[in-house]
C-alpha cells in the first residue's frame, strides 16, 4: 500500500445522509475477481443513465469535482454490505478522503485497508466542510494526517481524531498481514491453550 | 472478578494478542467464504507465498450468483458469474477447505449453511466476507461481516485486528401479539434507533419476547443488526439453541458435546453487568411493519400512512424526498392501498423452513393475484428438501408461486432474479436500498406472513385481517 501523503485538492459535497455501498458500487460490478478498475464504476446508478451518458446534475459529474481528491457526506456514510469494492472504487476514482459525522463499521475498516482515511467529526464542523465544498474547484482543501488537522480554504483549522495504530499503518503504507505474521508465536500460543480448553472447535 | 456481559465472555475467550493502546488479534473459529468478496483474498496469499492457515475452520459455498432455476445443474450461463463460482470451486481444492459445491444438496445460503451444519456453535468467533454475518449471532456467537482484505487476513492468520465495541442492550419485554414475527421485531428496532443507532456496538438482544423465538427467530433478529449499524448481535444461548446445535454434523458429540455444554452455560451477562446503551421495547406494543422508504429505519406499522417530508428534520427531509421520489409515493397515501407486482420469500432473513412453514399457512388452498410475480428461494437445499417433505412445495406451487432452489437470489439480485425498472415488490430480505433488487426496482421489506398475504391480495396487506 501507498503512503498516506498529506491531501492539497478538492473537496465534492454530497450531503445525502444513508449513502450505502450499493449506491457506492451495484452489485453488477461485483462479478470481478480483480480489485482494481473499479473507479470507472463508482456511484454508477447516480452518475450515469443506462445508455452510459452522465447525469449532468451528480456532484462528481459537475466540472469543478471531477478531480476531487476530498468527499464531504451526509451522516452514517457507508452502510449496508460489507463489499470492499466501495472503497476500491473511491481510492481508484482518485479520493483518498471521506469526512462524515459517522461511518458505517465495515466501510470505515475497509477504508483504511485501501489507503482511504475515513474522517468522523461532528455536525457543525461537517456544516463547515459542506459549505467550504460547495464553493468549488477554487476552494482547495488541505487534510494532513501527521498533524490530524483539516485546513479549509479560509484558513479554518479543523482537528480531528484517528486511532494510533490506523494512523501508523496509513501513514507508513503497511501491510497488516506482515504486522500480524510477525505475532505469529502469541497466535501458536493461543490455539495451543484453546484446542486444550475447547477441544470440540 | 466484576461482572461481565455475554460480549465481554466471548471477547475475552478469543484474545490472541492485545497491544497497549487495546488493539486486539482477536482468534477467530470460523471463518465463511462465498464467491463474491473472497477471490481477491486468495489471488492475495497466492501473490505473496502465503497460505490457509487453518483449513478446517474455514467453510465456502457458492451462493450469491447462483441461478435459482433448475437448469443450473448444466452450469451458469452469465459468464462473470459462472467465472467467479468457478474460482471458488479452484480455491477451495487448491487451499483444501470444506466446500459445498452449487449442485450439493447441502449448499445453500451461506448463513444458512452454517448454522444447518453445526459449524455455528454457542461462544465461537464467526466472521465471513458479508455483512450479514450477524445471523450467527442467535447462538451465543460473535460473528461479523468482513472486507476482502479482512478475509486475507483470516486467511492468512486465522485472526482479526480489532478494537472492542461498546456493550448495548436491545430488550424486548412481553409476549408478542398474533401476527407479529421476528421481522418485525428487528425492523422495529431499527425503526426505533435508526441505521446508524447501533454503530460502535455490539448488541445483545434480550427479554421474554427473544426467549419465546425459535433459532429460525431468533437468526432472523441477528441478522439484521448490521442494518441496525451493530458490529454484531448476541442472542445468550438456552435450551432452544442446545436442542438446536445438537445431532448436527459438526456439532461436538458425545464427551466433547458434554464438555462444550459446560462452557455454553455460563454464556450470559452477569448480574449487574454494565451496558453503555439500552432500549427497551414492550413485545405488546410492536405491530407487523413494513417499509416506507429505501433505508431500512423507514418502517412504519401497515395500519400508518406513506410519512411527509416535514415529518423529519436535518438531513433526513432530503433523504425522504429523494426516497419518495424514488419509491413513486404519495406522502398521506394509506401503505395498505400501495399495490405490489412482486413478492420475494427468502434470503439469509427469511429463507428458513419456518419462514416457509409461515407461508404455507397463509396460502395455503389459495391462489395469488392474477398476473403476480411470486418466488419462494429456500434458504438451502435441505431448508427445500424439508419443506417437500412437509408438502410445503405443492402448496406453494399449487398458489402460483415459483418455486425455487438456494440462493441469495433476489435478495441482492446479482443472478438473474432481478427486478425492472419501477416494479414494486413485497420482500422479505434485509435491504431497500435504491437499485438493490434491480435498477430502479422498489422494494419494501416485510416479514414472510406479510410478504404472503400481499401475494395473496396484490396489495401491502395487514396480515391480521387475513387470519
Amino acid at each position: 500500500m501507498d503512503k498516506f501523503e498529506k491531501i492539497q485538492g478538492i473537496a465534492a459535497p454530497m450531503p445525502l445522509v444513508n449513502i450505502d455501498t450499493d449506491m457506492i458500487i451495484p452489485k453488477i460490478h461485483l462479478k470481478s475477481i480483480k480489485r482494481t478498475g473499479f473507479g470507472k464504476n463508482l456511484f454508477d446508478e447516480m452518475r450515469f443513465n443506462r445508455d452510459g451518458t452522465e447525469i449532468p446534475d451528480f456532484v462528481l459529474n459537475k466540472p469543478q469535482y471531477r478531480d476531487a481528491d476530498i468527499l464531504v457526506a451526509g451522516d452514517n456514510f457507508g452502510c449496508g454490505s460489507s463489499r470492499e469494492h466501495a472503497p476500491w472504487a473511491i481510492a481508484d476514482f482518485g479520493i483518498k478522503c471521506v469526512v462524515s459525522t459517522s461511518f458505517a463499521d465495515i466501510f470505515f475498516n475497509n477504508c483504511f485497508k485501501n489507503g482511504i482515511l475515513p474522517i468522523v467529526l461532528p455536525q457543525e464542523q461537517v456544516d463547515l466542510l459542506m459549505a467550504d465544498a460547495e464553493k468549488g474547484a477554487n476552494a482547495r482543501m488541505t487534510v494532513d494526517l501527521e498533524a490530524q488537522e483539516i485546513t479549509t480554504s479560509d484558513g479554518d483549522v479543523i482537528k480531528f481524531d484517528v486511532d494510533t495504530f490506523k494512523k501508523h499503518c496509513l501513514l507508513e503504507g503497511l501491510d497488516d498481514i506482515g504486522l500480524t505474521m510477525e505475532k505469529v508465536s502469541a497466535i501458536d500460543t493461543f490455539e495451543d491453550k484453546a484446542a486444550q480448553d475447547r477441544p470440540w472447535v | 472478578m466484576s461482572p461481565k456481559t455475554l460480549y465481554d465472555k466471548i471477547w475475552d475467550a478469543h484474545v490472541a494478542h492485545e497491544a497497549e493502546d487495546g488493539t486486539t488479534l482477536l482468534y477467530i473459529d470460523r471463518h465463511l467464504v462465498h464467491e463474491v468478496t473472497s477471490a481477491q483474498a486468495f489471488e492475495g496469499l497466492r501473490m505473496t507465498g502465503r497460505t490457509v492457515r487453518a483449513p478446517d475452520k474455514t467453510i465456502a459455498v457458492p451462493d450469491h450468483n447462483v441461478p435459482t432455476t433448475p437448469d443450473r445443474v448444466d452450469g451458469i450461463e452469465n459468464e462473470e458469474g459462472r467465472i467467479q463460482v468457478a474460482a471458488l470451486d479452484a480455491n477451495a481444492k487448491e487451499f483444501g477447505i470444506h466446500y459445498y459445491p452449487m449442485n450439493d444438496i447441502r449448499q445453500g445460503i451461506v448463513h444458512i449453511v452454517g448454522p444447518e451444519q453445526g459449524w455455528t456453535l454457542p461462544g465461537m468467533t464467526v466472521v465471513c466476507g458479508d455483512s450479514h454475518t450477524a445471523t450467527h449471532g442467535a447462538f451465543g456467537a460473535l460473528a461479523h461481516g468482513i472486507g476482502t482484505s479482512e478475509v486475507e487476513h483470516v486467511l492468512a492468520t486465522q485472526t482479526l485486528i480489532q478494537k472492542k465495541s461498546k456493550n448495548m442492550k436491545v430488550e424486548i419485554t412481553g409476549k408478542l401479539q398474533p401476527g407479529v414475527t421476528a421481522k418485525d421485531i428487528t425492523l422495529a428496532v431499527i425503526g426505533e434507533t435508526g441505521t446508524a443507532g447501533g454503530t460502535g456496538y455490539v448488541i445483545e438482544y434480550c427479554g421474554q419476547a427473544i426467549r419465546d423465538l425459535s433459532m429460525e427467530g431468533r437468526m432472523t433478529v441477528c441478522n439484521m443488526a448490521i442494518e441496525g449499524g451493530a458490529r454484531a448481535g448476541l442472542i445468550a444461548p438456552d435450551e432452544t439453541t442446545f436442542k438446536y446445535v445438537n445431532g448436527r454434523a459438526h456439532a461436538p458429540k458425545g464427551a466433547q458435546w458434554e464438555a462444550a455444554m459446560d462452557w455454553w452455560k455460563t454464556l450470559f451477562t452477569d448480574e449487574g453487568a454494565e451496558f453503555d446503551l439500552v432500549v427497551t421495547l414492550k413485545g405488546e406494543d410492536i405491530q407487523p411493519v413494513v417499509t416506507w422508504g429505501t433505508s431500512p429505519e423507514d418502517v412504519l406499522p401497515i395500519t400508518a400512512s406513506v410519512p411527509f417530508p416535514e415529518d423529519f428534520t436535518g438531513g433526513k427531509v432530503d433523504a425522504v424526498k429523494r426516497s419518495l421520489a424514488y419509491m413513486g409515493l404519495e406522502s398521506g397515501t394509506k401503505l395498505t392501498d400501495i399495490e405490489i407486482d412482486t413478492v420475494f420469500i427468502g434470503s439469509c432473513t427469511n429463507g428458513r423452513i419456518e419462514d416457509l412453514r409461515a407461508v404455507a399457512d397463509v396460502v395455503k388452498g389459495k391462489k395469488i393475484k392474477d398476473g403476480m410475480r411470486a418466488m419462494i428461494v429456500p434458504g438451502s437445499g435441505l431448508v427445500r428438501a424439508q419443506a417437500e417433505e412437509e408438502g410445503l412445495g405443492d402448496i406453494f406451487m399449487e398458489a402460483g408461486f415459483e418455486w425455487r432452489l438456494a440462493g441469495c437470489s433476489m435478495c441482492l439480485a446479482m443472478n438473474p432474479d432481478q427486478l425492472s425498472e419501477n416494479e414494486r415488490c413485497a420482500s422479505t430480505s434485509n435491504r431497500n436500498f435504491e437499485g438493490r433488487q434491480g435498477y430502479k426496482g422498489r422494494t419494501h421489506l416485510v416479514s414472510p406472513a406479510m410478504a404472503a398475504a400481499a401475494a395473496l391480495t396484490g396489495k401491502l396487506t395487514d396480515i391480521r385481517e387475513l387470519v
